[in-house]
């Protein structure tokens, strides 16, 4: 194998021949760098998209500390090349390696992939190609790394199962320590490495709680093409796999890494609470991180004045996926632009409800850097507010613009969403409408200096949510709808972006897709697709000639409303929330009847019953599901609904 | 409070460009917990002046960067400070305060020093020819992001020799605003591909 010393002398000889250099080097402050010869176990930690992107990412950071914490272990980083430095790489005979030490990701036990997205599969393959590995985990053996993958994305990991080891169902800060103390235990360590077959090493990787380990399932398809079963084809492999959910948040990493290059979100961002009770019936990230837990406002607060000190950033993202519903907001932004207010920061608080007292919390930060305020109403009708179990009135939309304008922000980004169940043009005409509405409530604030921008995303129907079971919109209803909003919005002060749909298409096949879509995927990168979320970068008619080769149809995965009894190709993945909880929600959304945040009224769906034990070890108000008082007492599970 | 610092650049930061040195010290400043002076108005930025701008892949070991910071600070305890607060590839010289009325260190440039190690396989009798042509010559028109130019008057020195059995090749190239010489492209005038050598700033030459 090809030594460090030897990728570095032959990285010296091109590294002037690429862009940006800075993002194969390494080098960057705080990383960690430890003696190979005085631990264990070695984990590659690997964003499958470049540097820029990929090195600000918090997932990875988490799990960069908490191997890196561990004596008998270290984790390192890579990222995908670009185009032309991978052409340099290949010409010049280097395997893709670790920024930290150069060494080749070939030479490390465990390699680590996050899959926060799906357009970063074909990236996924490449890495594992210039890494000289084989692509198709069957084809890799003992003297290979064990590859895992862990994310969002990961929810559903079948179109990626031939590629992946084991994949890791859920959060990660726990089971990545499960991971390496099995792969220890039948592999061996460095200083007393053992003989060991490859399959005894996954059998006992897939007895980890959280850990799917696709090779030991069989899956039986229908003349349909629906699936008819998923079968474990060992006693080890359980039926259902079941995520992982750390009870209590660990402290937030402080160190980020300080990249020495631009780079997106080149930041410090400190996760103020994970899981939102709110149930948007659109909302992947709502429904797969429940419960809701919430760090403390001085935990908090301590870590920003650490992470200050230690990386030196000038912004600050406080982050969750609704800032609003945190239990002590006021508290913390009080707190945090109290501290931190003068010495040059800008903060971000995302996910703002739609609401006068969001202007009060992001005046006290003083956030002007950038001049736009974000608001998300992702639909402009009541009927399609009450079908997403979004609902805010217009009325409170135009006071909270009002106020936004009043208090000096000119510009107010919209977000909305079309494409939800059963959107009309008319309410696609309505988005249209509302964001004239609100430009004309800036006018009277701040006259011709007021603009809107709308940002009008599509729906993909996402597993794991109330609306897996409808159909996504077909390209010509997506055009026919945005065609529309580029009519209506042709006002100079609104600016309008959308997604292409060929994005939305490719989003929704492989979110969707069954184990059968591996091997489109394969031929797509085969045929050079890669860097699929780079609009610039992808290249559409490579897919659709990929599921022509396989003889698979798009529309199966994509425009087919599902039957109700049918089984989903990641129904043996739980994320704790019942499918038939899923499935009322759905229900209830075709008859508009909207569902109050869960901390108001446990809806039952499902997480209580399965880390009942987790929450009786953790009560009290830091997880915003109901306490359980003993073990004799049931889960309410009754539906009370409201509106309707 | 004006501060200048010396420094040398060089590892991994050889990779990283004039416009992120910049941002690299205001992390690095507050990291070690200098208070620095901002610019009023809507995009506050730092008031940091770096000498000359080191193109993207050379060392230097002769770097300069002035700071304005508010307050009073202990000179002596300062190099420390900052050099626990630098990543790898930075060290720092020498730190020392400067009058604030002082002319910007950019204006005060006039020259600089490089230090090429050449590629072994290169015939150094050749170079010495080429060398002995060009600095013979009244111009060396050259063509830069479309524009013409004359590289000859920014040569003012071009030394061949030979240290630890490697070719090194000594430049000294004018580096005033607005008349700046580059090694890369007096590498290239020379026939020498400079992607192949290594390109280390050795001293930056001060008006008098």
């Amino acid at each position: 194998m090809i030594t460090p010393a030897e990728i570095e002398n032959r990285l010296d000889k091109i590294l002037l021949k690429v862009s940006k250099p800075g993002r194969y080097v390494g080098g960057e402050m705080n990383i960690t760098i430890k003696d190979w010869a005085a631990v264990e176990t070695s984990v590659a930690l690997i964003f499958p998209d470049i540097y820029d992107i990929g090195v600000s990412n918090v997932g990875l950071k988490i799990l960069y500390d908490q191997v890196n914490q561990r004596e008998d272990a270290l984790a390192e980083r890579a990222y995908a090349p670009w185009r032309d430095m991978e052409d340099q790489m290949r010409a010049n005979g280097i395997p893709l390696y670790s920024l930290e030490t150069y060494h080749p990701l070939a030479a490390f036990d465990l390699i680590g992939f996050s899959l926060p997205y799906e357009t970063l599969y074909t990236n996924a393959l490449n890495i594992l190609d210039l890494a000289g590995l084989p692509v198709k985990s069957m084809e890799r053996d003992e003297n290979h790394p064990i590859v895992i993958a862990g994310g969002h994305a990961c929810m559903n990991p079948e179109p990626m199962h031939a590629f992946i080891d084991a994949f890791v169902i859920g959060e990660g800060e726990e089971v990545i320590h499960d991971i390496i103390n099995t792969i220890q235990k039948v592999k061996g360590t460095r200083t007393h490495p053992m003989p060991y077959q490859r399959n005894d090493l996954l059998r006992a990787l897939a007895q980890i709680p959280g850990v799917y380990v696709p090779i030991f399932y069989s899956v039986k398809y229908l003349d349909d093409n629906s699936i008819e079963t998923v079968t474990p084809i060992i006693p080890e492999a359980p039926k259902l796999v079941i995520k992982r959910m750390v009870p209590k948040l660990p402290a937030p990493p402080t160190t980020f890494i300080v990249p020495n290059i631009e780079a997106v979100h080149n930041r410090i961002s400190i996760e103020i609470m994970r899981g939102c009770t709110r149930g948007c019936r659109f909302c992947h990230a709502g429904m797969i991180n429940r419960p809701v837990r919430e760090r403390s406002v001085e935990e908090v607060v301590k870590a920003v004045d650490n992470a200050i000190r230690s990386t030196g950033f000038e912004e600050l993202a406080l982050l969750s996926l609704s800032s609003s519903d945190y239990t002590n907001i006021l508290e913390l932004v009080t707190a945090v632009g109290d501290h931190f207010g003068d010495k040059h920061l800008a903060i971000s608080l995302p996910s703002l409800r739609i609401e006068t007292v969001s202007v009060d919390l992001m005046d006290k930060l003083r956030d002007r850097r950038g001049t736009g305020f974000t608001l998300a109403p992702e639909a402009a009708t009541e009927r399609m507010r009450r079908i997403i179990n979004k609902f805010i009135p217009d009325d409170q939309l135009l006071e909270t613009a009002h106020e936004i304008y009043s208090r000096g922000w000119t510009t107010i980004k919209l977000y909305f969403m079309i494409g939800h169940p059963s959107e009309t043009l008319e309410d696609v005409q309505a988005i249209a409408d509302l964001c004239k509405k609100v430009l004309a409530v800036g006018r009277k604030v701040i006259g011709f200096k007021a603009k809107v921008h709308a940002g009008v995303s599509t729906f993909v129907p996402k597993p794991h949510t109330p609306f897996q079971w409808v159909a996504c919109d077909t390209v010509e209803q997506i055009t026919l709808k945005q065609n529309l909003l580029k009519r209506e919005l042709r006002d100079k002060n609104i600016k309008l972006s959308w997604t292409p749909p060929d994005d939305t298409m490719l989003e929704a096949w492989l979110t969707r897709g069954d184990r059968r879509m591996s091997e489109v995927i394969y031929t797509a990168w085969k045929n050079g697709a890669k860097f699929d979320a780079w609009q610039e970068e992808r290249r559409f008619a490579i897919w659709t000639a990929a599921f022509e080769e396989h003889g698979l149809e798009p529309g199966f995965y994509t425009h087919r409303p599902r039957r109700t009894d049918e089984i989903f190709p990641w129904d043996h993945i739980s994320s704790a929330v019942r499918k038939n909880f899923l499935f009322q929600d759905f229900r209830q959304s075709l008859e508009g009847q909207v569902r109050v945040d869960c901390r108001q009224h446990c809806f039952a769906c499902g997480i209580l019953p399965t880390f009942n034990s987790l929450r009786r070890e953790n009560p009290g108000e830091y997880w915003k599901c109901p306490v359980l008082k003993s073990p004799a007492q049931p889960v309410e599970t009754a539906l009370p609904v409201l509106g309707g | 409070m004006r501060i200048r610092i010396t420094f040398s650049k060089t590892g991994a930061l050889r990779y990283i460009g004039h416009l992120d040195l910049h941002k690299l010290w205001e992390r690095t400043s507050r990291r070690a917990g200098l208070d620095l002076i901002y610019s009023q108005g809507f995009h506050p930025q730092p008031k940091i002046q770096l000498a000359s701008a080191l193109p993207l892949g050379f060392s230097s070991i002769c770097e300069l960067i002035d700071m304005w910071i508010n307050g009073e600070v202990d000179l002596e305890k300062l190099p420390e400070r900052l050099s626990k607060a630098v990543p790898p590839g930075l060290s720092i010289q020498k730190v020392e305060q400067v009058d604030e009325k002082s002319p910007p260190l950019q204006t005060q440039v006039i020259s600089s020093e490089y230090d090429v190690v050449l590629p072994e396989w290169l015939d150094l009798g050749a170079v010495e020819d080429k060398i002995s042509a060009c600095l013979q010559a009244d111009t060396l028109p050259r063509e830069r992001r479309g524009k013409t130019y004359d590289l000859r008057p920014l040569i003012e020195q071009l030394n061949l020799s030979e240290r630890d059995t490697q070719a090194h090749l000594l430049m000294r190239l004018t580096a005033r605003e607005g008349a700046t010489g580059r090694p890369e492209e007096v590498l290239d005038a020379l026939g020498i591909p400079y992607e192949e050598t290594r390109v280390q700033r050795t001293r930056l030459i001060f008006k008098e």
